[in-house]
């Protein structure tokens, strides 16, 4: 039996001085997951629902700032969000199901893992257990040659091809937030670009977090005036799933011709993908079908199928060219 | 018999069981809970094919609250049951580590038992086993398969009629394996009492159940008892035992104490069935004019290593069309994969899904309106049973009334040309069809002295509202209010009650209820007659009347008689009960020389936004002709909810098996999509309500399955019709409709 230590840490101090080994529990919906799954075998669990990182705030700046604790609910229907940011909302009411909304926080969400079937399985990374490099480093991949039609067609390498899964961290993507932590060392702010990482040679490495440092905030800028935000997410069925292919824009067209835009992708990516190509080909551009096709094919340019998940490559493109459309109408 | 409008017969009625259920009160099999109970976890092998080499349990035995391990080297001895004995039909002829061979991942290799589940899961990580490899079979294609394949049906000549046919569909269709996924786990609590036992299970069929643990655990049939009160459904996957119960029995003997055993969702997917993968080769042919000449249905369906699962796709097919020539042929190739079992609907579901793909697809090639198509061929007669009239078929019926509610004459063709919100429309239809059957059964109906009325029947009520019909039936016979009637079920001691699978119990046990209640309303005539003190005392029965629960004279008022509890009272009696039998359809001379079946059309409508590969279905329309519908909730919930399956069927569905070590790799809710709520489609449903007279009391068939058949079919005949792409492989995927060539509205 696994055993471990479960502490509530009553300050953002006391959290920090955990054990090594120990993880952060928020709304549990991934770590418990992970932990009856066997993939996650923490020696202690410091949960931080205590913390008084509930809030969301408007920053001087004319940002916002949201508590590593704020519940994806909460989030969502935040009125300030729901105005400025419509992107993130429309994002996080897209994920998982309203139960599970109502747990996860804006922290664990940006920290949840990929639902790659073979890194879930509790044996994979063993010896006689399916290969997963993320498991295990040089244990192998076993999605290359197997069932990996969710799996990621960008940013993947030749040891993961592991999707991220996250529908809320592809609009924070687009709206270039930072994300604020505090950690023994101190306090820090990182670029979301800097936050995920691609797999490269060490999978096993996700994010940019030093061991036993906590997300305290994620920072939204200041909203781009005059700007429309659209998040469209394609799957299977119509609730309950991962994405598929995802896209958050947050654009701004004048005179028709577009004057702001970021573009970000999901169900694609080993990260969330961020895609500065399609950016390139819309700016400036007359806010047409055209452009937006031309933006779609820049922002699938690199992309590499694996057996099942070919498809996603001619459906990214279709959704992001959906999803231009809406956001510039 | 015919019913009065103001009936409780055909009303729909709220589930008697309903509070029970919405409180939690209602005890499945994993709520029982006893004293000194122990937990089993079974180990389930990571191979699809090979041998035991070493089990090595010493590390779990020594973990704690750990109490046993089970394996093929301590198990003692346990038995298969005997072939073709229908009244103990198990799912798998192995029984539990029978041997030191594995022929399918995740078969049970071993089962630990501790105090508490955490420590008996943490032990059934430790065993640790290993095998010799052999190489698996578990390709998923069939096509590979050389062997002999029976004969189902067969008349005039097939290859000649389609040889000439100037008009011919040639075709393979695919259904993929598919998961029976009820929210209720299998589940097996034990109690051993001496040297009898008491299982609580999640079983669709008590009586055979205990048939099969008698004969598989050696104990005479009158030690074994086994009680399902309420199923959180089974879909076809709790027919019949399956080894996990002989497991936990074991256990539970050897610790002499109450053990329980609860599958994992992942269990779910590889050790208690699944719809085998079915490849079934259509040939039509016709004239120009539309008639069928020739049909020609041959089917696979992959079965396990050991048992002979025939999935039957050539059920409804023979009947179904009125054509001279036709032949049916099944087989089926054996895979390293675990049994498969039948999930709603077996064999026409998947069957008629090829079936109904071929008629659309000769209607397209026929430039027909497959309506049409359908309406010119139906058959007046059963032409593969030496032309025997129907009980009551009314498919022409149903067809017409689905095409004129979902407004089929509005039908463009041409395809992708009809449009609504900016989406593209798509339209389908299909026929359905399901077989009718009454099975022997027995039920006793009891007057109680507290003025209750009980009713006890070796069935169960799996989800489907059996509960409430049962009560219906009742009040109906004798006026007592539906919340004084107890209805006893799910209980192999009470007297024997048929499995609720194949849509059979509804037909089969109203006549033994209705019969056990006019026997017992007999009794209480002559009871009253022969009491003293009673008002009736010395009347001739012939002049005792029985209205709203009172024994009166015929040819006075209800109110001058007395309350049957009076009755009981003056006569010093607890009870006065009566038993009633069903007759089965096959002993009944006026069934026999009757095709019984029930009917329906399936309509279907789904919208495509080609942009974004985006395909919903969005309406359906459904008319089913199942004979009497005894309460038009139920019913209508039990087609509603087989159209939703077969929006999973049609879109989402399918057990994907791991070609590297045969695991259904997709074994979880996530990654095995089944519909959601919001897939669910607008869903309208029409019942017929044909009584059928050869069925007996009432007339009723039943309805858990019929609702399924033809959805698939109709739903990709819809999303041809909207996209062009023509699916002959489900579930329909994002993959397909990319390849359409429409691309935007
Ligand atoms: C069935 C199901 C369906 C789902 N569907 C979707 C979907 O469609 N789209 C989608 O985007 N998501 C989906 N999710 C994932 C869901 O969004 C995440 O599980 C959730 O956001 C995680 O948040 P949590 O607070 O529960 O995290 P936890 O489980 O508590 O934590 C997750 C990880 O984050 C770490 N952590 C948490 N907070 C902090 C912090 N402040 N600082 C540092 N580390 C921290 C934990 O240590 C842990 O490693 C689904 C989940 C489930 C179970």
């Amino acid at each position: 039996m696994q055993t471990f230590q479960y502490t509530k840490a009553a300050s953002i101090d006391k959290a920090l001085g955990a054990a090594s080994g120990a993880k952060f529990i928020a709304g549990g919906t991934t770590l418990v997951d992970l932990m009856k799954l066997s993939v996650e075998k923490p020696s202690g669990l410091v949960d931080i629902n205590l913390l008084p990182l509930d809030k969301v705030e408007t920053l001087p700046n004319g940002g916002l700032r949201i508590g590593a604790m704020v519940r994806n609910s909460d989030l969502a229907w935040n009125a300030e969000v729901q105005k400025n940011y419509a992107v993130l909302s429309q994002a996080l009411l897209s994920g998982a199901s309203p139960q599970l909304r109502n747990m996860a926080t804006t922290g664990g969400n940006l920290l949840q893992r990929t639902r790659c079937v073979y890194f879930r399985e509790p044996s994979a990374g063993t010896p006689g257990g399916y290969g997963c490099n993320k498991r295990t480093p040089g244990s192998g991949c076993a999605a290359m040659e197997g069932f990996n039609r969710m799996h990621a067609v960008l940013g993947t390498s030749d040891k993961c091809i592991a999707t991220h899964p996250s529908d809320m961290c592809v609009a924070m993507a687009a709206l270039e937030a930072t994300i604020q932590t505090e950690g023994p060392k101190g306090k820090r702010t990182i670029a979301f670009a800097d936050f995920h990482k691609v797999p490269g040679d060490t999978p096993h490495l996700e994010n940019a977090l030093e061991p036993g440092e906590l997300v305290t905030y994620v920072d939204l800028p200041k909203p781009v005036e005059g700007a429309k935000s659209v998040y469209l997410k394609l799957r299977d069925r119509a609730s309950y799933e991962f994405a598929l292919a995802s896209c958050a824009v947050v654009a701004k067209v004048e005179g028709g011709r577009i004057r702001y835009a970021r573009v970000a992708m999901g169900g694609v990516g080993t990260k969330p993908w961020r895609s500065h190509e399609a950016e390139a080909a819309l700016m400036g551009k007359a806010a047409n079908a055209e452009t937006f096709r031309h933006a779609a094919e820049a922002a699938l340019k690199d992309a590499k199928p694996h057996g099942e998940n070919a498809f996603k490559v001619e459906l990214a493109k279709r959704c992001v060219v959906r999803t231009l459309k809406m956001a510039t109408a | 018999m015919s019913t009065s409008p103001d009936s409780i017969i055909g009303r729909a009625t709220p589930r008697i069981d309903g509070p029970l259920k919405t409180t939690g009160a209602a005890e499945y099999a994993a709520d029982f809970h006893f004293e000194g109970m122990a937990h089993a976890v079974t180990v389930g092998a990571t191979i699809a094919s090979g041998r035991i080499t070493k089990l090595d349990t010493a590390t779990a035995e020594s973990m704690p609250g750990v109490l046993l391990v089970l394996h093929h080297g301590n198990i003692g001895p346990l038995y298969r049951t005997v072939p073709g004995d229908d009244s103990a039909t198990n799912s798998e002829v192995r029984s539990p580590f029978e041997d030191e061979v594995v022929r399918h991942w995740g078969q049970h290799v071993a089962v630990v038992v501790a105090e508490t589940l955490e420590q008996a899961t943490a032990a059934a990580a430790a065993v640790k086993v290993e095998y010799a490899l052999e190489a698996a079979n578990v390709r998923l294609k069939l096509d590979d398969f050389k062997g002999e394949r029976k004969t189902i049906s067969d008349r005039g000549d097939v290859d000649q009629a389609f040889d000439d046919a100037p008009v011919k569909v040639d075709q393979t269709y695919v259904t993929p394996v598919e998961t029976h996924n009820p929210i209720e786990m299998h589940a097996s609590v034990v109690r051993w009492d001496g040297d009898r036992v008491t299982l609580y299970e999640t079983s669709q069929g008590v009586m055979n159940h205990r048939a099969v643990m008698a004969q598989v655990l050696g104990l005479p049939l009158e030690n074994v008892r086994v009680v399902t009160r309420f199923l959180g459904s089974g879909f076809g996957g709790k027919l019949f035992p399956w080894p996990h119960a002989a497991m936990a029995a074991v256990a539970a003997r050897k610790l002499n104490r109450p053990v329980k055993l609860s599958m994992t969702r992942r269990m779910m997917f590889s050790n208690v069935g699944y719809r085998p993968r079915t490849e079934q080769h259509i040939q039509l042919g016709a004239t120009k004019e539309g008639k069928l000449l020739a049909l020609r249905h041959e089917y696979l369906n992959n079965t396990s290593m050991l048992d002979d699962f025939d999935e039957g796709c050539g059920e409804a097919t023979p009947y179904l069309y009125s054509v001279a020539n036709l032949e049916v042929t099944g087989a089926q190739p054996r895979r390293n994969m675990g049994a498969p079992m039948w999930m709603r609907g077996p064999g026409a579901v998947p069957g008629l899904y090829a079936l109904e793909s071929g008629m659309n697809e000769l209607a397209d090639a026929l430039d027909m309106d497959p309506l049409q198509l359908r309406l010119k061929n139906d058959a007046e007669k059963d032409e593969s049973h030496d032309n025997i009239p129907f009980s009551s078929r009314h498919l022409r019926e149903c067809l017409e009334t689905g095409a004129k509610k979902f407004g089929w004459e509005r039908r463009n063709a041409a395809i992708g040309s009809m449009r609504k919100d900016g989406k593209i429309l798509g339209w389908g239809m299909a026929a359905a069809s399901w077989v009718a059957v009454r099975l022997p059964c027995t039920a006793t109906v009891e007057f109680c002295a507290n003025g209750r009325l009980c009713v006890r029947c070796g069935t169960q009520d799996i989800g489907t509202g059996t509960y409430t019909i049962f009560a219906q039936v009742l009040h109906e016979k004798t006026g007592v209010p539906l919340d004084r009637i107890d209805v006893i079920l799910g209980d192999s001691s009470l007297p024997s009650g048929p499995m609720s699978g194949g849509s059979m119990v509804t037909g089969s046990v109203l006549n033994a209820i209705a019969d056990g209640a006019n026997n017992a309303i007999k009794r209480l005539q002559q009871l009253a007659a022969a009491t003293e003190g009673t008002p009736l005392h010395g009347a001739k029965l012939e002049t005792v009347a029985f209205t709203e629960g009172r024994l009166h004279l015929k040819d006075q008022e209800a109110s001058s008689g007395a309350h049957f509890a009076d009755i009981l009272g003056a006569a010093k009696l607890s009870r006065i009960s009566a038993e009633g039998k069903t007759v089965p359809t096959w002993e009944d001379p006026k069934s026999k020389g009757f095709s019984l079946h029930s009917y329906g059309a399936q309509f279907v409508e789904v919208e495509w936004e080609p942009e974004i590969a985006k395909l919903r279905v969005s309406r359906v329309v459904t008319v089913i002709d199942a004979g009497k519908i005894i309460n038009p909730a139920a019913a209508a919930n039990q087609v509603a909810g087989a159209v939703v399956m077969g929006v999973g069927m049609g879109m989402l569905e399918e057990t994907r098996y791991e070609q590297r070590t045969g695991q259904p790799i997709n074994g979880n809710l996530a990654d095995y999509l089944v519909a959601t709520c919001a897939d669910t489609p607008d869903i309208d449903v029409t019942f017929l309500d044909y009584p059928d007279p050869i069925m007996g009391e009432y007339g009723a068939r039943g309805v858990g399955e019929i609702g399924l058949a033809g959805v698939a079919a109709a739903i990709t005949a819809a999303v041809h019709h909207a996209t062009g792409v023509r699916v002959r492989e489900l579930p329909v995927r994002i993959e397909h409709l990319l390849e359409s060539k429409i691309v935007s509205v």
